[in-house]
């Protein structure tokens, strides 16, 4: 049975056609969406407290109910892992919570974090039949997810996905980021024993060290990790692959498949004059201090710069949550320095309305070009250079360039440089005969993940270069699936 | 996992741990080091691999007290694990049949320098170690040194072992009197400033193993850059060594002193709580 089959005999469930009869489409699209409820701004933005509070029950089945369950579910092409929308949705109408985050689960390791991080308006939303077809605003699957898998977690009944018998065979995640969770939790379901490996001391990556507190609690990834450990994959913390042991050490200690998620190691730098003062860092070390190493909790060891001017230097979502980080940290004036408009941010937009609201000065069309230090090297201003918008560039948005003459001085006790990360290069070094792109990034078969080496397979940032927590999850699973194939084949060579 | 198996002291602030390692035992190389988290509140920090002992499946660390972290590190007793370590990381040294080598070490520089000596010995150089501290009782591993060295001048601040002088007035000596074509230097900022240019004017070919502020140590965070023939690098992927004749010293000894206030505070209020415990 292909997947549009299995869609269709879901949706033909009598369950999903009595409740598709119990209301007239009429009355479903003359609902509003709902407003996700937020603590207040000026309250948040010194607190750790997460910004969205979630849904209520009523609020989630009366938001279901305005999906009307079309024949045609277009939302689930834009979702990178597929979930069966509709019969996740239908599940909350109906009242059927638990079953809702079953579904989820079906296709998606990590719900509570994908109902928080993903990037809704750009994927499944986009493509719901209201913004398609009614040009009004689509279905909150984004915010239903997260209230399913929330429900779920809170109930203290989580169901655990089936897990087909041990086939004995071992496969090695490198990463415990959102690629190497999804790429787990599908090998897990098909029997095999799947080991991650992690650099650091934590389970997560990315979800961990980067996304901070108030956007995604470190509390409720573990709950997902557990799950995974439920489904029998095991996790082994400060192990790097390429040092701590080679990928030839782990074929000859048994194991057949390698996966990479390895993630975007380096952060990337201007080279622009000053950048090397104190008080200049990367989003990566600022986000990194804060949300792994606890750094703003009283009675940790890491230290943290408590700026009283904050500068980030950026438009992304790393970008936004190291700005916002900086607000909770006590900062008194805090700026986003930004090259392009606000048009042309790539962060979500939910990230930059928060921001916004919680009083966050956006220096768009502007750009540093120098930081200036005191007498101690430590950074003092930021000569900045005003830019306006010209052609399109590969990228297709209209591409900056500097105003002649435009250039002046703001201060700042704080810098934090967002403007990207390269490919982590300790695995590649490690594997000469590995194909990699002159970015660092590890060549890819585009269908398979495949890499030049054959049990090896890649993705997320180590193959993007830099992307979202869905599309890692989707690379995840698409190399579970083909890595699947690939040792089925081998085993009956 | 990670057991302390012995515990030497060099002196009060300066301690050897031999730790269970076997997988960074087996992989590690001269020039590797280490990440080490002690409990769940600490802070991780890189520490250069001493030596190892693949039989024992074991590594060696010498760490010095000098703030919280390294405190912690050193009141660990043999049968303690340690929480968090990871390894190895950095470039291995690059080791050949150079000629003649002066290696260099300062203070507990001198520990990261031993497994290099005792390479650049095996490759069949001809090794003459200069290593120097403030006093007598912060020369540490002066014998193991001498075990793989072909000759060792100890130099001692304040003359109270060895010759007294800085450590550039021992490499000079060595110099003035024969042809040089190598020389390691590995020991705090402000000295590895000061042999390098000792070394360079001599056009004498240097390396030094640098030791910056790390979070995670495996290129992701960026604290560690140094700018280095005018590039900035990442010492926990690029190094930890580099050309010591292009490495921006001032920078490094500016950077490393940007949490120096944080550190002081917590270390005073670590010792005072410590105290306390004691006292109850």
């Amino acid at each position: 049975m292909n997947n549009s089959e299995y869609l269709k005999q879901e949706r033909a469930a009598a369950w999903r056609d009595d409740l598709r009869k119990a209301k007239k489409n009429k009355e479903r699209t003359s609902l509003a969406r709902v407003k996700m409820p937020e603590a207040p701004p000026m309250e948040r933005a010194r607190s750790y407290v997460e910004v969205n509070s979630g849904l209520t029950p009523e609020q989630a089945i009366n938001e279901a109910s305005r999906c009307i369950d079309c024949a045609n579910p277009t939302c689930i092409s834009g979702c990178p892992v597929e979930i069966n929308i509709p019969k996740f949705v239908k599940n909350i109408e109906r009242g059927e919570f638990l079953e809702a985050a079953k579904v989820l689960k079906e296709t998606n390791a990590l719900p509570a974090v994908c109902g928080r991080v993903c990037p809704q308006e750009k994927q499944c939303e986009a493509n719901c039949f209201y913004q398609l077809k009614l040009s009004t605003e689509p279905v909150a699957i984004g915010y239903l997810e997260r209230f399913a898998a929330d429900f779920e977690q809170q109930s203290g009944k989580i169901s655990i996905p089936e897990v087909a018998h041990s086939n004995g065979i071992k496969v090695a995640v490198i990463g415990s980021g959102p690629a190497g969770l999804a790429f787990a939790g599908d090998m897990a379901k098909l029997g095999y024993e799947v080991v991650i490996l992690e650099a650091l001391h934590e389970i997560g990556g990315v979800l961990k060290y980067g996304i901070p507190e108030f956007r995604l609690p470190n509390s409720i990834v573990d709950v997902e990790i557990e799950s995974l450990r439920k489904m029998g994959v095991k996790f082994e913390t400060n192990f790097i692959v390429g040092k701590t042991a080679t990928i030839d050490d782990l074929r000859e200690e048994g194991f057949k498949g390698f996966f990479v998620g390895s993630g975007a190691g380096l952060p990337r730098f201007m080279n622009i004059p000053g950048e090397n003062l104190v008080g200049v860092l990367s989003s990566n070390e600022y986000l990194t201090r804060i949300n792994l190493m606890g750094a703003s909790s009283q009675g940790m060891d890491t230290p943290v710069v408590r700026g009283k001017k904050v500068a980030v230097i950026g438009g992304g979502n790393t970008a936004m949550d190291s700005v916002r980080t900086a607000l909770r940290l006590g900062a008194e004036k805090v700026s986003i320095i930004y090259r392009r408009s606000l048009e042309e941010m790539p962060a979500r937009v939910e990230e930059v309305k928060h921001a916004q609201e919680e009083g966050v000065e956006f220096l768009t069309l502007n750009n540093p070009v120098e930081y200036i230090g005191d007498d101690k090297g430590k950074v003092k201003q930021i000569r900045v250079q005003r830019m306006e918008l010209g052609e399109p560039d590969s990228s297709g948005r209209r591409s900056p360039v500097a105003v002649d003459g435009s250039e002046y001085i703001i201060d700042a006790d704080t810098v934090v440089v967002s403007v990207g990360v390269s490919p982590n290069p300790i695995l590649p070094q490690s594997l000469p005969q590995l194909k990699v792109s002159r970015w660092g990034t590890i060549e890819v078969d585009p269908d398979t993940l495949q890499s030049s080496i054959p049990d090896i397979f890649a993705g997320g940032d180590i193959v993007r270069g830099g992307a979202t927590v869905i599309l890692a999850m989707g690379d995840g699973r698409k190399a579970a699936a083909s890595m699947h194939q690939y040792l089925t084949n081998q085993t009956k060579k | 996992m990670n057991k302390v198996i012995s515990k030497h002291y060099y002196s009060e602030n300066v301690v050897s741990l031999e730790i269970e390692a076997p997988r960074i035992a087996k992989a590690r190389r001269a020039g590797h080091f280490v990440m080490v988290r002690v409990g769940n509140t600490g802070e991780r920090i890189p520490l250069t691999i001493s030596t190892a002992n693949v039989e024992r499946g074991t590594i060696t660390l010498v760490v010095q007290k000098v703030g919280v972290s390294s405190r912690k590190i050193t009141e660990l007793e043999v049968g303690d694990e340690v929480t968090d370590l990871v390894g190895p990381l950095g470039q291995a040294t690059h080791v050949e049949n150079f000629g003649t080598i002066l290696a260099c070490g300062g203070g507990v520089g001198v520990a990261p320098l031993l497994p290099i000596v005792e390479e650049l010995k095996k490759a069949g150089n001809k090794v003459i170690s200069v290593i120097a501290a403030r006093s007598k009782d912060l020369i540490i591993l002066e014998d193991q040194i001498r075990q793989h060295s072909d000759e060792v001048i100890v130099m001692t601040d304040d003359g109270s072992y060895g010759k007294k002088g800085l450590i550039t007035e021992g490499m000079e000596e060595v110099i003035n009197r024969e042809k040089i074509d190598q020389a390691v230097i590995i020991g705090p900022g402000i000295m590895m400033k000061f042999a390098a240019l000792t070394t360079k004017k001599h056009n004498i070919p240097s390396i030094a193993s640098l030791n910056t502020i790390m979070v995670d140590g495996t290129g992701m965070c960026g604290a560690c850059r140094v700018t280095v023939g005018g590039k900035t690098r990442f010492v926990c992927v690029d190094g930890p060594e580099f050309d010591a004749h292009e490495v921006d010293f001032d920078e490094m000894l500016m950077r490393l002193s940007g949490y120096r206030e944080d550190e002081i505070k917590a270390d005073e209020q670590y010792l005072c709580v410590s105290k306390n415990k004691g006292k109850a």
